[in-house]
């Protein structure tokens, strides 16, 4: 059972008070899409041994919705951090990276 | 106001602990920039303290201010004052985004009294109360259902959860304070 | 026979006697036995059977490993079956009882299974009961579950309690042996927030026994001052009787406390699982030392030689005056030295290595002992308890050499590491070929979240096994200052690994060596299995059930798969073990359910009128986690009728629905109508203020996720209905888009569905009772239909909305929850003379069937789409985007094939049975009749006196008066017409009054 620094009130929160949201940085697609740009944003979802960034929620807490970046192999924590962003912070991808080397990257 | 009852009237019981729903609380939720100058102003005017730092709570006799996330607080003023403070926010904030709601009969509020608070709490919230500062706000869950807690006195916890739940809440509670159950009893 | 000692016992308190029974017979032990050593003490060897061949069982060991000694303990509501005697502590009056027997312990025809062993090999049941096919079901499955299961399940309720309790350590250190002790002591200096616990009641684990010097003084001295010392450490909490169970991720220790397994009934609860999160975990677990393999070692008396010593030395327990020795290693020799301290026999050593030239066996022979050395056991004399063995050449292939009368067998195959803590979590192991152990390989250790590791093996359990190297190595893990405290302890000699006694055993031998003594599995079995093809040890272990039993193959796995290594021809590392789980020793239901049980079994949602719906016969129905009231019963009055009364009520006059459990979130900010627009299908920023609207919302996959009315409040605030199940996770939806996705929109939400207590009153008399009570105006000119207003009606502070679900003239008041049961009782009084009552949810969902009314979760299903309901009147055609609007416009949503909503009567006026399908004409490729459509909600009527049902069906809409079928039961037919779903006042006459 993991715990999460939420980084909205610094709570590290284990995973019973945390709601669990699937992939992060999913782009939305709505009318006037592709077929395909449809498929990716609400069917093809990512399922790596590895590095991973997902939502959570802290639920039964201050309520706000962060992203962690996580390795699904050893469960690494990587670091938590806001989701009003489009991808993940450059200083958290480098340190990723210095971490992975191997690591292709979070697209 | 008469016709204004709590969830459980007040219940009560002791154990190693006594633990107490602690009646009608006033309650309203705050939501805007909690920055900003028309906020603290009126933090300032409906409780008498100044804006909570992050997961504080400040209290000032009868009246207290919680942060409850970066965007929302908690005012706590007595029942009978709600309506008139949530006027009164709403007056101060006028103009700038924001969100006031009278919470005041949403929630239930418990009391738990004694030198072992913690130690029957500590059974119910996945919570560090070694760790937990002085003026600190917990929001956890306690067994299965939301709670906000922080130590309210010397010896005595203030818990608050949803209203519908007060009953679930309070058994659980009873049954972790029961005399003998205390997980360090020396 | 196995007797109490006239001296010695370090933990029993000889002036505190306790009275126990077992199989109903009194016996006596001491303050401080376990159930086991009280038993030995007053001769009972044997404690139970066998779970495949009922065969006698004794005890096998001291601790935790133990695969045999199982009682059921304790009566009535304190009944719990499989107790370790070896881990119960004796209490006064303690009730124990054997298992797998029938008729008696003595004396068991299950037995017979025994004389039959040949033909009952690993798979037998696989093999056995193929065919034919009936068979199974109808004679072998009857038959093996009368004689399956292990001890008899508890028929009364638990009368204990239990509880969880969280705690958060820097350090937990597990095992109160000499290294968990030093590894505690010097992080304690440390300052560091440190955890100790130990599955049993006393500290010190094997070196008190061992009799190690640590210190200048005997271990025991030393252990208590540690212990002390420890104690006066305000960052160090010591726990006895807590056993680590399971270790987790990110440092998640689950710890397993019988606070009062020992003093039963004293008001205490029984067990607490403690859910701890650790900085670092040190597993100070110790070592369980491995049986040999040699004929008749399942024979009651056949005892690992540790667990004899501990017998002896702990609580002066003698397994038998005469008791020989069997061995691999020098360790087995201190048992034979504890024997002698007793004043008690040990015949002979027999020691498989060809030389024993160390300091314990020196020490031993300079006792007068005689030492077979290159000899093993050919085989066990006796029956349900040991009478002599039978000697021979552990080289050869087990011809007898001597007979040697004994009544107690002590053995030796080494030790292995307890690792189980260490591999729960990732952490891997490596063989180690002196040692003849799996240990901790310190470089794969389990990792936390910083991807360092997290646990630490120490002592014994890390595969270290004198004791100044154990202490050593426990000080320097923790980064203790200063030197280790210094141990002295004889010096050993290698071991020898021996998996077979005597090495070539043939097949009458094998068949007698007991690997699992509890679960049946032989030498025989695991070879067996080998030869028919299983390479896998996991494979293997479910094949044969080795290592399936209660001890989960503690003694007996390492063996086991050294076996299947040989049958295989590979070596030991290559098989590998199977994988450690949690938890390491059975714990109880009770503890992990905690305090989840009864009235606090799960949150019971209460709205505010619950107690007087309780009091007025409240029939319940769960909606989530809210009870509510499906109808009222009065008394003498069945469900039935109680629901078709408070429909009559409704229709005729008026009733009441206490509908607070309904969602109510406040949506606020410029662009809260920009927002709204985007939740909901249809168009909420052009709603006046004043007025509500029905609106439905749909998830991303265009599938319709729920409905309510919404209310325009102010100019910048609406308020969302939703239904009851709906309320918070339509709140986290809302806020999940507003934080993820457009975070620079301003808008602000609010949950405020418990400030308020609502009521539907409902029926042509709902206005004259409102009227009543006064101080509103709410006539139809003053508050139109899906209008709502506020003010103060009979003193309560309300906001009325004019809205109907019933299709009655019908109003829904919030007023707050505080004052709800008030308000409710208002309404009750003020409706007296309308001859008022309440209503519940079944009346509320046949009225709105009744008036073709979608309900979401019966219309509904995560398939459906608004336009199948015929709801394109709820969605705007004017908007560019919606949530779900783009999944709508995939081809198959605009299908004219997909089932459509529509009104269902059946020809006689029958009820059609809820879920009923349509066929229609021909058969699908699997042979099944093909589909039309399906019923979504059905009804008996009492309003219209006939069955009503609205279903889903193909082309629905364009075949109105055509009468489809609708198979059910025995090959009965049901034939309904298709009709308007809207059944009752079409043109909504009754609720525009």
């Amino acid at each position: 059972m993991l715990t999460l620094e939420c980084p909205y009130c610094g709570v590290k929160a284990e995973e019973t008070e945390l709601q669990a949201g699937g992939e992060a940085h999913l782009k939305r697609y709505g009318p006037g899409s592709t077929d395909e740009e449809f498929d990716s944003y609400m069917f093809s979802r990512k399922n790596p041994k590895g590095v991973h960034f997902e939502r959570w929620r802290h639920a039964y807490g201050c309520g706000k919705w962060f992203l962690a970046a996580r390795c699904t192999a050893t469960l690494e924590v990587f670091g938590t951090y806001s989701a009003q962003t489009k991808e993940p912070p450059a200083d958290m991808q480098a340190k990723i990276k210095a971490k992975r080397p191997n690591w292709e990257g979070y697209k | 106001m008469s016709k204004a009852v709590s969830a459980l009237g007040g219940v009560s019981h002791k154990g190693f602990v006594e633990v107490s729903e602690a009646g009608l609380q006033g309650m309203i939720t705050v939501r805007g920039d909690l920055a900003s100058a028309k906020m603290k102003k009126a933090v300032k005017a409906a409780t008498g303290t100044a804006v909570p730092e992050a997961r504080r709570i400040v209290i000032a006799g009868d009246k207290a201010a919680a942060w409850m996330s970066p965007d929302e607080l908690l005012i706590m003023v007595p029942y009978t004052e709600a309506l008139a403070t949530v006027a009164a926010l709403e007056e101060a904030l006028a103009g700038e985004h924001h969100i006031v709601a009278d919470v005041s009969d949403a929630r239930a509020m418990f009391r738990i009294k004694g030198a072992k608070a913690s130690q029957a709490l500590l059974k119910l919230c996945p919570v560090d109360f070694e760790t937990l500062a002085e003026g600190e706000i917990r929001r956890t869950r306690a067994a299965q259902v939301a709670a906000a807690l922080w130590k309210s006195a010397e010896d005595e916890f203030s818990l608050v959860s949803f209203r519908s739940a007060a009953g679930y809440v309070f058994g659980a509670l009873e049954v972790s304070a029961r005399t003998g159950s205390e997980p360090f009893p020396a | 026979m196995s007797t109490r000692l006239q001296k010695g016992g370090r933990l029993i308190d000889r002036s505190k006697a306790l009275s126990f029974t077992f199989n109903g017979k009194p016996m006596k032990g001491f303050a401080g036995d376990t159930l086991a050593s009280a038993m030995l003490g007053a001769d009972q060897m044997m404690v139970g059977r066998s779970f495949k061949y009922h065969r006698p069982r004794g005890v096998v060991a001291s601790g935790a490993e133990e695969p045999n000694a199982l009682v059921g303990l304790g009566e009535g509501g304190r009944f719990e079956p499989n107790q370790r005697t070896t881990t119960t502590e004796l209490f006064e009056g303690a009730v124990t009882a054997s298992q797998n027997h029938w008729p008696s312990l003595e004396f068991d025809v299950g037995a017979l299974n025994d004389k039959f062993y040949r033909f009952l090999p690993a798979g037998f049941y696989y093999k056995t009961f193929m065919f034919p096919r009936f068979a199974w079901k109808h004679v072998f499955e009857p038959i093996i579950r009368q004689s399956a299961g292990l001890g008899k399940v508890p028929q009364s309720r638990d009368e204990d309690r239990y509880e969880y309790a969280y705690a958060f350590a820097d350090l937990v250190i597990v095992g109160g042996g000499i290294a968990g002790l030093a590894a505690a002591l010097a992080a304690g200096k440390q300052g560091k927030r440190v955890w100790l616990v130990e599955q049993t009641a006393n500290w010190g684990g094997r070196a008190v026994v061992d009799g190690v010097q640590i210190e200048g003084a005997d271990a025991d001295s030393w252990v208590k001052e540690t212990v002390q010392a420890l104690e006066k450490m305000e960052n160090v909490t010591l726990r006895t009787r807590t056993m680590a169970s399971g270790l987790y991720d990110h440092g998640y220790l689950l710890a397993y406390e019988r606070i009062a397994d020992h003093t039963p009934g004293d008001g205490r609860p029984r067990h607490r699982l403690w859910r701890m999160r650790a900085g670092h975990v040190v597993t100070a677990t110790g070592a369980i030392e491995r049986p040999l393999s040699f004929a008749g070692n399942d024979i009651p008396g056949v005892m690992l030689a540790s667990a004899v010593r501990d017998y002896v030395v702990n609580w002066a327990v003698s397994p038998g005056d005469r008791t020989v020795i069997v061995t691999n290693n020098d360790d087995a020799y201190r048992t034979a030295l504890a024997l002698l301290d007793a004043g008690l026999v040990v015949p002979a050593v027999i020691d498989a290595r060809p030389e024993a030239k160390g300091e314990l066996p020196q020490a031993v022979r300079a006792r007068g002992v005689r030492v077979l050395e290159g000899h093993g056991i050919a085989k066990v004399k006796g029956g349900k308890r040991v009478t002599g063995v039978a000697t021979c050449i552990q080289a050869g292939e087990g011809a007898e050499l001597e007979q040697i009368a004994c009544d107690a067998v002590a053995m030796s195959g080494g030790w292995s590491p307890v690792v189980h803590l260490w591999s729960h979590c990732g952490g891997k192991l490596n063989w180690d070929d002196n040692l003849a152990m799996f240990r901790p390989d310190p470089k794969r250790p389990a990792t936390g979240e910083d991807g360092a590791a997290m646990v630490t093996a120490v002592g014994s359990a890390n595969g270290i096994l004198s004791a100044q190297d154990v202490l050593a190595d426990a000080h320097q893990a923790v980064g203790g200052k200063g030197t280790a405290p210094g141990a002295v302890s004889e010096a050993e000699e290698p071991l020898m690994p021996v998996w077979i006694m005597p090495q070539g055993a043939g097949p009458a031998l094998r068949f007698k060596m007991w690997l699992d003594p509890q679960n049946d599995v032989k030498v025989s079995d695991v070879q067996l299995a080998a030869r028919e093809g299983y390479e896998s040890v996991e494979h293997t272990k479910r094949y044969t059930t080795l290592g399936m039993a209660t001890d989960q193959g503690k003694i007996s796995n390492i063996n086991g798969l050294a076996i299947l290594s040989d049958s295989l021809n590979r070596a030991i590392p290559e098989t590998g073990t199977t994988t450690f789980r949690p938890p390491y020793t059975p714990i109880s239901m009770g503890a992990i359910a905690g305090e989840a049980r009864g009235e606090i079994f799960q949150p019971l949602r209460k709205t505010p009128m619950h107690e007087w719906h309780e009091t007025h016969g409240a029939h319940w129905e769960p909606v989530g986690l809210w009870r509510r009231p499906y109808c009222f019963l009065r008394s003498g009055e069945g469900v039935h009728d109680a629901v078709n009364r408070e429909i009559r009520q409704v229709r005729n006059s008026v009733g009441l629905l206490d509908a607070s459990t309904l969602g109510k979130i406040l949506v606020k900010g410029p662009e809260a109508g920009k927002f709204l627009d985007m939740l909901y299908t249809n168009m909420m920023s052009t709603l006046p203020v004043g007025k509500c609207r029905y609106g439905l919302m749909c998830n991303e996959n265009g599938f319709l996720s729920d409905d309510g009315v919404v209310v325009r409040l102010t100019e910048d605030t609406w308020l969302c209905h939703t239904t009851t199940g709906g309320a918070d996770r339509i709140h986290g939806w809302m806020e999940d888009w507003l934080q993820c996705e457009w975070w620079d929109w301003k808008v602000y939400t609010a949950n405020v569905t418990e400030q308020y207590a609502q009521v539907a009153i409902a029926g042509p008399n709902a206005r004259k009772l409102l009227d009543k009570l006064g101080g509103m105006d709410l006539s139809k000119e003053a508050l139109p239909f899906m209008e709502w207003r506020e003010g103060t009606l009979g003193g309560f502070r309300a906001r009325v909305h004019r809205i109907s679900f019933s299709g009655e003239l019908s109003f829904e008041v919030a007023v707050p929850a505080s004052e709800g049961r008030a308000f409710w009782d208002a309404l009750i009084a003020a409706g007296e003379e309308f001859g008022v009552m309440p209503y519940g949810t079944e009346a509320m969902h046949i009225m709105r069937a009744e008036k073709g009314f979608i309900m979401i979760g019966d219309e509904t299903d995560g398939t459906v789409i608004p336009q199948d309901l015929n709801l394109q009147w709820a969605i705007s055609k004017k908007k560019e985007d919606y949530l779900g609007k783009r999944a709508q416009e995939r081809s198959f949503m605009a299908s004219p094939d997909r089932w459509k909503l529509v009104g269902l009567e059946t020809l006689d006026g029958a009820v059609i049975p809820d879920g009923a399908y349509a066929v229609a004409e021909g058969y699908n490729a699997n042979g099944q009749r093909n589909m039309q459509g399906r019923v979504t909600s059905t009804y008996h009527s009492p309003t219209l006196n006939k069955g009503i049902a609205m279903g889903l069906v193909k082309h629905g809409p364009d075949r109105m008066g055509e009468v489809i079928d609708f198979p059910v039961d025995n090959g009965k037919v049901v034939k309904a017409r298709i009709v308007d779903p809207v059944f009752y006042d079409k043109d909504g006459e009754k609720q525009n009054v």
